[in-house]
């Protein structure tokens, strides 16, 4: 558990880039420092493992007060990620991986050997640690900044916007691929980022800061979008509020029962399937869904193969947040939306009024509801 | 200091012949190095030709560089066209380099909005590229300057009059007020040079001086 | 004049004797070495210190402002200076080797300190981060990535050397320099142009070793030898499930 209590810095010009800020950080966890420039985030971060000494207060992590540490020993117990991944670039790969293991006395060998496990670890290819950070991707360097934390496998992790130096695609990508790690690890974890989305996917809980640091909102992800402390935090979620609350509720929605065909079926079989809008459900020999056809589009001799298949439906999971199943409903050519168990087998189909039935039903935004956060400081 | 005023005449005439020999080859020099510096700029192959040559023409030390260019030029060894020659050498060996570090400064989106609005490969190295690469011309510009002023004097040695006259007159007689006027000479003549290129540069890229918060 | 010249080179008589091509050229390098190290010892961990504490940037400045003094007139004047109070040769030595640092170290000074001062904030921020000591952040990151820039620093202050050297026997050095200075005072040609051509190979082949050397001690992550492998992104795992 890392507790800041009280902590403030003043710069000598007087500027006060974090004021009386009180946070703790449960183990286990990923705590988000979200806000807009320039509101003491990263500074916050920074304090934790003294790379910013605290004009005043006190900094513990599991009860232990940082400042009375040796400054060098404390970080290498703390795993430190940040943006562009920070890699040594007259080092390679693996030896940028191996440098705390190295830095705490492992022999080379050990430590090199267990860099090629993390590069697989963050889902990269191990033949790539003979390489140089340069030859790199901005992706595969986040890979990398990723495993050099987590080499000397510390309970502890400082992110300093890890994800925000790379495209949209990537980074949405980095970033589940960062949740199914945590999953796994069970690190305590501290991240800044100026991205609101990506606070409220990645965090379990969120600090909101505005300029002068100080917190004005601390909460898991659902209770900041159902109630936002003030307008700046309501201001700083920004659109879609209500909808985004969705992603955080989930609830089984009213199943249907879908006629479907299996990939390669005669287009007359497809026909006698289809429903009165003419659209018909393909699965494979598993029950997986493929896609939605519509026979009457298609030659009448023919079989149903990949290109009969209209894409771009989403699919939403029976238990799964009541967002992912209304943009199913939505995104789907049939208007029915699709809806797989837990193996990804065809479950039913949901209809986008009777998940707003379901949405009406529960708790309003304005009720103190099921989903507020335990109180977190 | 009543050495200088006492000879007021003969250091002015000898500064400015200093500041021609230091100065036309800086001239000729910019405009060998500017179409050098873009032909390497633009073919890489050529580039690491242009670059290692002007590092092997910079190796030469000065004075033999003057003692050799009667060699090449078939002058006589007072003439001073051998260290005009010599001088350009070394501010093209500088220059060329700054040429093609300027012109790949050039930020490639802006160059390739250029193309694409339709300027043509001349119009857009005049009007783009570099105006653009002004500054890190003129900072080669301004490191060849201050260069050739100090090494210019060292043709004294072989009897071609300007400035180092002072030194080598005043060292050989013991004269220290000759010799500190030599130096001094120098000293407020590249320094003055200096401030001209900084001057002209200031003039040429007008945008770098617009406030940032000024703009609409 | 140009078979006068390769007389000149060519006749064993020039190479022998204390004051033959072979010992002058013994000198040459004897000189540009002793003052490389000494100007390397003191250029290369003031520039280390002031690059990593980033106190002091003025001095660079002021060494870089060195540089619009006329070399000559440095030389001859440390010379005029020196010359009364030091016993014997030394009078010609001391000056000369004195100023030929004083040149030698603005160069080094300057490139060790650019080198430093080239090491990504990032890479900086992460060797701090993950717990390295001040002294491990200069050795391990700060001093091999400067490297590049540390040794075009002395590649630059050997060719000062070996030029103003040549110069320096005018005050009275050795080295090669002695053929051009005397071949010119008695108006002879081909020792004055054979001595230039000396110079002129020998800062070549000086150079040559520090280019090698920067081969050997440079990563190959900061030069662009190993960009020959395009960065790439197909070595992904599985993209993520299935749903939103």
């Amino acid at each position: 558990m890392i507790r800041l209590d009280g902590v403030t810095k003043q710069y000598p010009d007087g500027t006060v880039a974090v004021d009386d800020l009180s946070l703790t950080a449960p183990d286990r966890a990923i705590t988000v420092l979200v806000g807009p420039s320039g509101c003491g985030k990263t500074t916050t971060l920074r304090m934790i493992n003294r790379m910013i000494e605290p004009t005043s207060g006190s900094v513990t992590i599991d009860g232990q007060d940082v400042l009375a540490m040796d400054a060098a020993q404390l970080r290498r117990g703390i795993g430190y990620v940040i943006q562009h991944g920070g890699l040594f670039p007259h080092h390679t790969v693996e030896r940028n991986v191996a440098a705390v293991p190295l830095l705490l006395g492992t022999s080379r060998r050990e430590a090199i050997s267990h860099a090629r496990e993390l590069l697989e670890l963050v889902g990269l290819d191990p033949a790539l640690g003979r390489r140089y950070p340069s030859q790199l991707s901005g992706g595969q360097q986040q890979r990398v900044g990723v495993a050099r934390a987590l080499a000397a496998d510390p309970p502890v992790m400082l992110m300093d916007e890890p994800f925000s130096a790379v495209d949209p695609v990537v980074r949405e990508q980095l970033q589940d691929e960062f949740l199914r790690l945590q999953d796994e690890l069970g690190k305590t974890i501290v991240m800044v980022t100026h991205d609101i989305d990506e606070a409220i996917k990645l965090g379990d809980h969120v600090a909101v800061l505005q300029v002068g640091g100080r917190i004005a909102q601390l909460a898991r992800p659902a209770e900041l979008l159902a109630h936002p402390a003030d307008n700046f935090v309501a201001d700083f979620l920004g659109r879609d509020r209500g909808y985004r609350a969705l992603g955080f509720q989930n609830d089984r929605v009213p199943l249907h029962d879908e006629p479907v065909v299996p990939m390669g079926a005669t287009v007359a079989d497809a026909t006698a399937q289809a429903g009165s809008d003419g659209w018909v459900l393909v699965v494979d020999d598993r029950r997986h869904p493929q896609g939605w056809a519509r026979p009457a589009d298609l030659p009448g001799e023919g079989s149903i193969d990949e290109r009969s298949l209209a894409l771009g439906g989403t699919l939403a999971r029976v238990d799964g947040p009541l967002r992912v199943a209304l943009d199913a409903a939505l995104s789907s050519p049939s208007r029915r939306g699709v809806v797989v168990d837990g193996d990804g087998a065809l479950a039913g189909t949901c209809r986008a009024t009777e998940v707003l039935s379901v949405i009406e039903a529960r708790a309003r935004p304005s009720d103190p509801g099921e989903h507020a956060a335990q109180a977190v400081r | 200091m009543s050495w200088i005023l006492d000879h007021l005449d003969d250091i002015l005439s000898l500064t400015l012949r200093h500041t021609w020999l230091a100065g036309v080859p800086l001239i000729i020099g910019l405009l060998i190095s500017l179409p050098l510096g873009w032909l390497a700029n633009r073919h890489r192959r050529l580039r690491g030709v242009v670059i290692v040559g002007a590092g092997l023409l910079y190796t030469v030390p000065s004075l033999a560089l003057f003692v050799l260019m009667p060699l090449v030029l078939g002058t006589g060894i007072l003439d001073p066209l051998n260290v005009v020659v010599a001088m350009t050498i070394y501010t093209i060996a500088l220059l060329v380099r700054s040429v093609v570090d300027g012109l790949g400064s050039v930020p490639e989106e802006v160059a390739r909005s250029a193309t694409a609005m339709g300027y043509t490969p001349v119009r857009r190295f005049f009007g783009v590229d570099l105006p653009l690469a002004v500054p890190v011309i003129a900072a080669g510009l301004r490191v060849a300057a201050v260069s050739n002023v100090s090494i210019v004097s060292i043709a004294s040695l072989i009897g071609v009059n300007q400035l180092g006259d002072l030194l080598v007159d005043g060292f050989n007689r013991a004269i220290s007020g000759e010799l500190v006027a030599g130096i001094l000479g120098c000293v407020l003549l590249a320094l003055v040079l200096d401030i001209a290129i900084r001057v002209l540069e200031r003039a040429l890229t007008p945008w770098r001086r617009a406030d940032p918060g000024g703009a609409a | 004049m140009i078979a006068s010249i390769l007389d000149w080179l060519t006749s064993g008589a020039s190479w022998s004797g204390s004051d033959g091509i072979l010992a002058r050229l013994l000198e040459h390098v004897g000189y540009t070495l002793l003052v490389l190290v000494i100007a390397a010892l003191i250029a290369i961990p003031l520039g280390l210190w002031i690059g990593h504490s980033g106190r002091g940037r003025w001095l660079v400045t002021a060494a870089n402002a060195l540089r619009a003094v006329p070399t000559l007139g440095l030389l001859f004047a440390l010379t005029l200076v020196l010359l009364p109070v030091l016993p014997g040769s030394a009078a010609f030595l001391v000056p000369s080797v004195i100023v030929l640092v004083l040149l030698a170290v603005p160069a080094i000074l300057s490139g060790t300190y650019a080198g430093v001062e080239a090491v990504q904030p990032a890479a900086r921020d992460a060797a701090r981060g993950i717990g390295m000591t001040g002294r491990q952040v200069l050795w391990q990151v700060e001093l091999p990535i400067a490297l590049p820039l540390l040794i075009s620093g002395l590649r630059a202050a050997v060719l000062q050397v070996v030029a103003t050297a040549t110069v320096a026997a005018y005050v009275g050095l050795g080295g090669l320099g002695r053929f051009l200075i005397d071949g010119l005072a008695t108006q002879d040609y081909a020792s004055t142009a054979g001595g230039a051509l000396l110079v002129a190979v020998l800062a070549l082949v000086l150079d040559a070793p520090f280019a090698l050397l920067e081969r050997l001690v440079v990563s190959p992550g900061l030069t662009g030898r190993s960009r020959s492998l395009r960065p790439s992104e197909p070595n992904r795992t599985a993209p993520a499930g299935g749903t939103t």
